[in-house]
């Protein structure tokens, strides 16, 4: 189930790559290159923990679920999970 | 005198020489002394004449040396010659013995006169054995007795520096071993944290689901053990966290398809929910539809949607039951439920070995969607569960579950049970089977012995059950009457309408005036009633069979119907009584029919099926939206009164013994 979900991401129009993420931010699967994934993962890695740390400490009851970061290139979306970190990378079609 | 001196000439000799002449003088003298013997000669005596015998021969005695040298050189490094000494010296030493005699007075006799009286002493009092050295230490007690009485205090040592030995001693030193043990180290790890607010949250929440967790545990103990194996459902979330790892971003991926697909369709999301379109105001009270998402899977493309429904709480989710209009030809069925969020891939996915007819969807269990076969079965899909199966199916007991199943309605009669009825379309063309069957949350299905069997005489094709008033339903016939009936009378019909002529593909009760229905046929007609009044109040027609017609939730004056040429009409009798203010073909392909509509309850849109397979949004322009103006002044009420005043003077109006409306 999850592995048809995440194939359907990776062939959908625009989607440059996908990396998932465990806790430790080492990467586990992705459809990139080694370097631009390890890249990838450490800074995406840091920048959600900050980002729900920053969330939660304004709520604790809150939690981040989404995080997108659209830049001139590319829009990069990271979805936490409790262990894991999903991160797509796509070009949006404009 | 010559044997005497010849003796003494012999002895002098012999003295001076060596011992090896001793032997002949000793036997000479015995030989002299023993008697006369001749004399022998000795054979190396020298031969001398008588003259020479008579000779004298004077010696002198001296005192000389004989054997001391006579010319003794010694080098004179003043002359730097040898020079004879003058004198040498003659002194012959016979005989020298060392003696170790020492003077009484002297040092070195008195202290060993008080060294032997010490010792003395000291053998006196261990024994008298050795006489010698006893004598001397009793003379030398006696003698230094008095004379030194303090012997022992000093005594200097005499210091010999030639008799000098070092002396030393050394320890016997043990061999040294080095020996180290270590131990493993403890494992250490880096450990660090944040005393974040959240944190500090966090842990108070685990805490409490823990206790939680504990007094649950204490419950189901007090219950009986038969109840404890009938609930369901109870899966403790936190041991599953053991399980594949992975699986658990399946979350994350699913929120992130959603992501990537908004991206795509990014303008189509903006135009939902922004989009209004601003020529309305120039199309006098025209309205358009603009399309939105296509809605399609791989699977069903041969398929034609044969029913759609919203799902009542999540106002994005709708359910799709794919099947074949086609008697001829019927295949598998689907039944899929898309949200408007992911238009790319269906949520849920179920496949069933027979065409799906109809599906409804529970009002307040929004899990659970009751499906009707054209094989005559009914399902329940349970949207929790992730099998792909039905979690129940009635089973073709009797002979009353033969044919296909028109239409399925769940209605919510208490907190556990679910009632079910159904419309069977009867090929002999005689009866329409309404079962009632009960069906209960927990899981028991069990066939209601109640059976409402109506005589009839044509077969249903779809029903709908009054909003307010329960028992009462209508049901549209393949022969295009309408009956009303009602659950309390099982075998008879309140009411039978002439409605259409041919079959009533759909009946609707108007959500909010009670009285007023509206119902649609493939005789091209779309007609609204009053269902205390025998004639329709509006006909209108479309030009084509008309495959469904549906009320809009928003207000009571609209609806829209779709016609089997690919067009959306859409009505609103308080602008238009006449005809549609908006008509518009919403399919692709000319030959694509569409079979079903359904407005959302919340959102401006409309999904809209067609027979293959697809499904489309469309949203609704303002003009097909409008409520009522504001009269300066008056404040404008909203909600079902309003509508329901608005629709009656409509129907006033037509109400008059003019009769039908025109077209």
């Amino acid at each position: 189930m999850l592995e048809e979900t995440l194939k359907r991401i990776q062939a959908h129009k625009g989607v440059v790559g996908t990396i998932v993420v465990n806790a430790e931010g080492i990467p586990i699967r992705t459809t990139l290159d080694n370097s631009t994934t390890v890249q990838y993962a450490g800074l995406l890695h840091q920048l959600t923990m900050k980002a729900r740390s920053t969330v939660r400490d304004i709520d604790p009851q809150n939690d981040l679920t989404f995080l997108r970061i659209r830049s001139k290139k590319h829009e990069i979306m990271v979805a936490p999970d409790k262990e894991y970190l999903l991160i797509v990378i796509q070009n949006p079609c404009e | 005198r010559r044997e005497f001196s010849s003796k003494l000439q012999n002895e002098r000799i012999k003295k001076n020489c060596d011992d090896e002449d001793a032997s002949t003088e000793m036997g000479e003298g015995l030989d002299e002394w023993a008697a006369a013997k001749t004399l022998i000669k000795p054979p190396d005596q020298l031969e001398l004449t008588e003259a020479e015998l008579k000779e004298e021969f004077t010696r002198i005695l001296t005192a000389n040396n004989p054997h001391a040298p006579q010319n003794i050189v010694r080098y004179s490094f003043k002359e730097r010659t040898y020079k004879p000494i003058s004198y040498v010296d003659q002194m012959a030493i016979h005989f020298s013995l060392n003696g170790n005699m020492i003077l009484k007075d002297s040092d070195e006799g008195r202290c060993q006169n008080a060294r032997l009286s010490t010792e003395a002493g000291k053998f006196i009092a261990a024994g008298e054995e050795e006489a010698e050295e006893t004598g001397t230490a009793e003379a030398a007690e006696a003698a230094e007795a008095e004379e030194l009485p303090p012997p022992r205090p000093k005594e200097r040592k005499l210091a010999n520096q030639f008799n000098f030995i070092e002396r030393a001693s050394k320890t016997l030193n043990n061999p040294l071993r080095d020996r180290a043990c270590q131990s493993e180290p403890t494992p250490c790890k880096n450990f660090s944290a944040t005393a974040n607010q959240w944190e500090i949250y966090d842990a108070y929440v685990e805490e409490l689901q823990k206790m939680e967790k504990s007094k649950e545990k204490e419950k189901p103990r007090a219950h009986i053990a038969k109840k404890e194996e009938k609930r369901r459902g109870r899966k403790s979330t936190s041991l599953e966290s053991q399980s594949d790892d992975i699986t658990k971003v399946s979350k994350a991926a699913k929120i992130m398809e959603r992501m990537v697909n908004q991206n795509t369709f990014d303008d189509i999301a903006q135009d939902f929910k922004y989009f209004e379109d601003a020529s309305d105001e120039y199309r006098d009270q025209q309205g358009t539809l603009l399309p939105l998402w296509k809605f399609q899977y791989d699977k069903t493309k041969r398929l034609a949607v044969t029913a759609i429904s919203w799902n009542p709480k999540y106002k994005d989710l709708f359910a799709v039951g794919y099947g074949s209009y086609d008697f001829m030809k019927q295949s598998q069925g689907m039944l899929l439920l898309y949200t408007m969020k992911n238009p790319s891939f269906p949520e849920y996915i179920f496949s069933s070995e027979s065409g799906i007819m109809c599906l409804d969807i529970h009002n307040d269990h929004p899990h659970l969607v009751a499906v009707g076969f054209y094989d005559g079965n009914v399902a329940i899909y349970n949207l929790k569960k992730p099998s792909s199966q039905p979690s129940h199916k009635s089973s073709a007991k009797s002979g009353k579950h033969m044919d296909p199943v028109w239409q399925v309605s769940v209605l919510f009669l208490s907190s556990n049970l679910l009632l079910f009825m159904w419309n069977l379309l009867c090929l002999q063309n005689e009866l329409v089977h309404t079962d009632v069957i009960k069906l209960s949350v927990e899981g028991t299905t069990m066939q209601g012995p109640e059976g409402l069997q109506l005589q009839t005489f044509g077969c249903g094709t779809s029903f709908d059950f009054h909003k307010k008033i329960d028992y009462l339903f209508l049901v549209g016939t393949e022969e295009g009457k309408i009956y009303k009936c009602s659950k309390c009378y099982s075998s008879q019909f309140l009411d039978v309408f002439e409605a259409h002529h041919m079959a009533v593909d759909a009946v609707s009760w108007n959500p909010y005036h009670m009285k007023v229905f509206i119902s649609c046929s493939s005789d091209w007609t779309v007609k609204i009633w009053d269902h205390t009044i025998k004639t329709p109040m509006f006909i209108y027609d479309l030009n084509s069979a008309v495959g469904d017609v549906a009320w809009s939730p928003y207000s009571s004056t609209v609806f829209a119907a779709v016609t089997t040429d690919g067009k959306a009409h859409v009505f609103d009798l308080s602008v238009n009584k006449y005809e549609a203010i908006c008509t518009q073909v919403v399919v692709a392909k000319k030959k694509n029919k569409i079979t079903h509509i359904q407005f959302n309850p919340v959102y401006p849109v409309v999904i809209i099926g067609d027979d293959r397979g697809h499904v489309t949004c469309l949203k609704l322009s303002p003009n097909l939206r409008r409520m009522p103006k504001e009269k300066k002044g008056q404040e404008v009420k909203k909600g079902p009164e309003v509508e329901i005043a608005k629709l009656d003077k409509l129907l006033n109006l037509v109400r008059e013994p003019a009769g039908q409306a025109g077209r």
